[in-house]
């Protein structure tokens, strides 16, 4: 990027951005990073912080940095893995709706109807009740659930780029469907999809914690920031710090993700054909 | 303020500044005297609209003004608070927008709105401004006075709409109106009638206005005084006679032959026929159960350029859409160099739809924000002709030399374009697919008079290079004039009448071609009075 450029960029954005990189960085790094294990007990449960344990031990005598740094691949790699999941089958689907409508739009639509008439949670809960709640299950679940709200956005979207003239040019020209999906909409369709990435990874890290929080997400003994706010919950009680850590984990990474979101659509929301 | 005594709104050196630190109206002055109307003419972006706000104390989408004075019925605006300039607003001084139709609130009767500004301000009482209102829609001559105002806006029609509005903005007995390109949207027919009224009501009310428009011949039919204006500053002004018959500068010199060459008539069939290239017979068309298209029969010789003219839901765009092959005609034979042309694209192959192409009236939106110049005109070189790397980067550097652009421009993207140079863009693109037919939807319809002259230059010279053969689909008949070597008037779904551009515009023999002929304004200040006395007869 230019010096100019790079200036252009508010405040904001550089805290969000910095909020990312650290957590990107406990992502990759994160147990490689971990003084302790996570399993490992060190000392008496909900010992306040010290010098050999910055953030203190959690209800289990376990090192509360090493476990947020563990947690971090956990829930941040799933919450990833699952908008993946629902991004790369709800926009395709979503788009091709949209460009072929009649038929195809009508049978995704309704299927789609059909699952959000439910809410996701009572979904969630009872699809990894019936099939026990493992890594691989968990993600297809929560990616599956979400990608009937990415197909709905998308097929919006499309819908309007669809009707621009320039994607009229394309069909009569004899275009295809994946040049039409993947060089005249998606290209146009990509500022509302980003910011609906950082949203759905926000709700997505959200639903995660919230699924751990109940017992069915992520399973004892691996660390997510979820389980850890309900396993030290007790804490609060005592005025203990133990459950703040996990809390302030997820709070500032959902906020870093808003700021940036925010940023990459300021200015850049520009609709084709507003000025007709 | 060293006003003339008798001037209802003073402008001195008026200075607009938008939120990003642009300059849009810069050293503007200008006096309006109690019943007289200054033209505001130029094109797109000269400022005239930004003026015409300010004259109301008010600066759109966040602009500023940062400098001058604005003096109405004696108030300074620019040193005023905001619940004064409010309380002038609609009393002191209204606004005609471009579109009556957005200006209105569509789940509001016409009278509520209409009634809003003298009740709000306390300019009247309701029974007064009921009376006021009923003779005002009496002056515009709207169907039924009394009972007009119980309609909503969706059961008038177009021109009873900008009429409603004028009435709207006249009914707080304002000293200055502010008229926006009051009749830009409007039929050439309708105009006529909306322009007249418009006229005869600001002169019995003796109102003053300003008439912002970019059309010379509109504005020479009712303003006392011109200004003419380019990049936000004056080019001159003066009289509308002193500046239509001896224009001083250049730019404005420029403007009026556009309009006078537009009047000059066209040299005949320049183009030998040659085989029939489109031919279609009886064709019916339509969406859902009603025909938009109703017997409609012509053809299209290689080389030459087909007119198709008429106004608003004549089913003109509906012809374009049908041998593009958007719309599949419901009945009728469509052949296309001497084959049945299917009727939907999709069952056209791929010669077949190389061989249609088509130019929109909007450039911007024609073309894909997110392609580069060089990957729109490429890809039909890709797509038709298999051109790859090096020999189509030469194919494109070789079509924008042709319309016109440097060829750096391959690199660019059509947001860091002018519309002009967006719309020569398109032409480039259908161009690539080397078609048998271009059609010309409105082309020239978005742009300002210069640039779409520019535009009509180069499909000419293109033709006559190329040979290209042109359906040309426009409400424009000047552009008919000086273009089209047949044309086709339509009018709701049907040829009324056709024949040479020469012979039909000199001896028109349906009689709405001769409304439509009569219809386009001409420079000439008496042509106005002109066609209502052939209308009366």
């Amino acid at each position: 990027m230019a010096p100019r450029a790079l200036r252009s960029v508010p405040p904001t954005a550089w805290i969000g951005m910095a909020l990312i990189a650290l957590n990107l960085l406990m992502f990759l790094l994160g147990p490689e990073l971990a003084p302790f294990g996570q399993e490992e007990t060190v000392g008496a449960p909900f010992d306040p912080p010290s010098a050999g344990h910055l953030l203190g031990l959690d209800q289990n005598g376990r090192d509360m940095l090493s476990r947020l740094l563990y947690g971090a691949r956990m829930s941040i790699g799933v919450s990833l893995a699952a908008v993946a999941l629902s991004f790369s089958l709800g926009v395709p689907l979503g788009i091709l709706a949209a460009i072929r409508g009649r038929a195809v739009d009508t049978v995704l639509s309704r299927v789609v109807d059909t699952v959000m008439s439910v809410p996701v949670l009572i979904s969630a809960l009872v699809v990894l009740q019936a099939l026990g709640s493992s890594l691989p299950v968990l993600i297809v679940t929560i990616g599956l659930l979400d990608s009937t709200r990415v197909f709905r956005l998308s097929r919006i979207v499309a819908q309007g780029i669809n009707a621009m003239e320039y994607a009229e040019v394309a069909r009569l020209r004899g275009e295809g469907l994946g040049w039409m999906i993947g060089r005249e909409i998606l290209p146009n369709a990509m500022p509302p999809l980003v910011a609906e990435f950082g949203l759905r990874f926000c709700f997505t890290f959200l639903f995660v914690a919230g699924l751990s929080y109940l017992g069915l997400g992520v399973q004892p003994p691996f660390a997510d920031w979820g389980g850890m706010v309900r396993d030290n919950q007790q804490g609060i009680l005592y005025g203990l710090y133990a459950p703040l850590f996990p809390a302030a984990a997820i709070a500032l990474l959902t906020i870093g993700v808003n700021l940036v979101v925010d940023w990459l659509l300021a200015g850049r929301t520009t609709v084709q054909g507003e000025n007709r | 303020m060293s006003a003339p005594r008798d001037s209802v709104l003073a402008i001195r050196d008026l200075r607009v500044v938008a939120p990003n630190g642009a300059v849009l109206v810069d050293g503007i002055s200008l006096d309006l005297p109690r019943g007289e109307i200054l033209g505001l003419i130029g094109e797109s972006g000269a400022g005239k609209s930004t003026i015409g706000l300010a004259a109301m104390g008010y600066g759109r989408g966040g602009c500023r003004i940062a400098g001058g004075r604005i003096e109405l019925a004696g108030t300074e605006l620019t040193a005023s608070s905001r619940p004064v300039r409010e309380a002038m607003r609609g009393a002191r001084i209204a606004y005609v927008a471009q579109s009556a139709a957005a200006a209105f609130d569509p789940a509001m009767r016409l009278d509520r709105q209409i009634l809003e500004t003298p009740l709000q301000h306390g300019l009247m009482s309701a029974a007064e401004a009921r009376d006021w209102m009923v003779e005002l829609f009496r002056a515009l001559q709207l169907p039924d006075p009394e009972g007009f105002g119980r309609r909503y806006p969706h059961q008038v029609s177009g021109g009873q709409l900008q009429r409603a509005m004028m009435a709207m903005a006249m009914s707080g007995k304002p000293d200055v109106l502010v008229l926006d390109e009051p009749t830009t949207a409007l039929d050439v027919t309708t105009q006529v009638e909306v322009l007249a009224l418009l006229r005869d009501t600001i002169r019995r009310y003796g109102t003053s206005a300003l008439y912002i428009t970019h059309d010379l011949a509109v504005v020479a039919q009712l303003a006392d005084r011109l200004m003419v204006l380019r990049h936000g500053r004056e080019v001159e002004s003066g009289t509308t006679a002193e500046v239509l018959e001896s224009p001083r500068e250049d730019y404005t010199r420029r403007l009026v032959a556009e309009r006078r060459e537009s009047l000059a008539p066209a040299a005949g069939v320049r183009h030998d026929a040659g085989e029939t290239v489109l031919d279609l017979r009886n064709v019916d068309a339509g969406y859902g159960g009603s025909l938009v298209l109703q017997d409609v029969s012509l053809s299209v010789r290689r080389g030459e350029t087909l007119a198709v003219v008429g106004e608003s839901g004549s089913g003109k765009s509906t012809l374009a859409r049908l041998v593009a092959g958007l719309l599949p005609p419901a009945r009728g034979v469509v052949d296309f160099r001497g084959r049945p042309l299917p009727g939907s694209y999709r069952d056209r192959d791929l010669a077949g739809l190389k061989s249609i192409q088509m130019i929109y009236q909007l450039p911007d939106v024609a073309l894909n924000p997110r392609q580069t110049v060089g990957e729109a005109i490429g890809r039909p070189l890709a797509f038709y002709r298999g051109l790859r790397g090096a020999a189509r980067r030469e194919e494109v550097a070789r079509l924008l030399a042709l319309i016109g652009l440097p060829g750096d421009f391959a690199d660019r993207l059509p947001g860091a374009l002018s519309g002009g140079q967006n719309q020569r863009v398109c032409i480039a693109r259908a161009l690539a697919a080397e078609p048998d037919l271009l059609i010309c939807d409105e082309v020239t319809s978005a742009l300002d008079p210069l640039i779409a002259e520019d535009i009509l230059r180069l499909l000419r010279r293109l033709q006559d290079e190329l040979g290209m053969t042109y359906l040309f689909i426009t409400h424009d008949l000047s552009v008919v004039r000086r273009l089209a070597d047949r044309t086709v008037v339509m009018q709701k779904g049907r040829i009324v009448e056709e024949g040479p551009t020469a012979t039909l515009f000199e001896t028109p023999r349906a009689a709405y071609t001769r409304t439509l002929l009569d219809s386009v304004p001409e420079l000439r200040r008496d042509w106005l009075d002109g066609v209502l006395a052939r209308r009366v007869r």
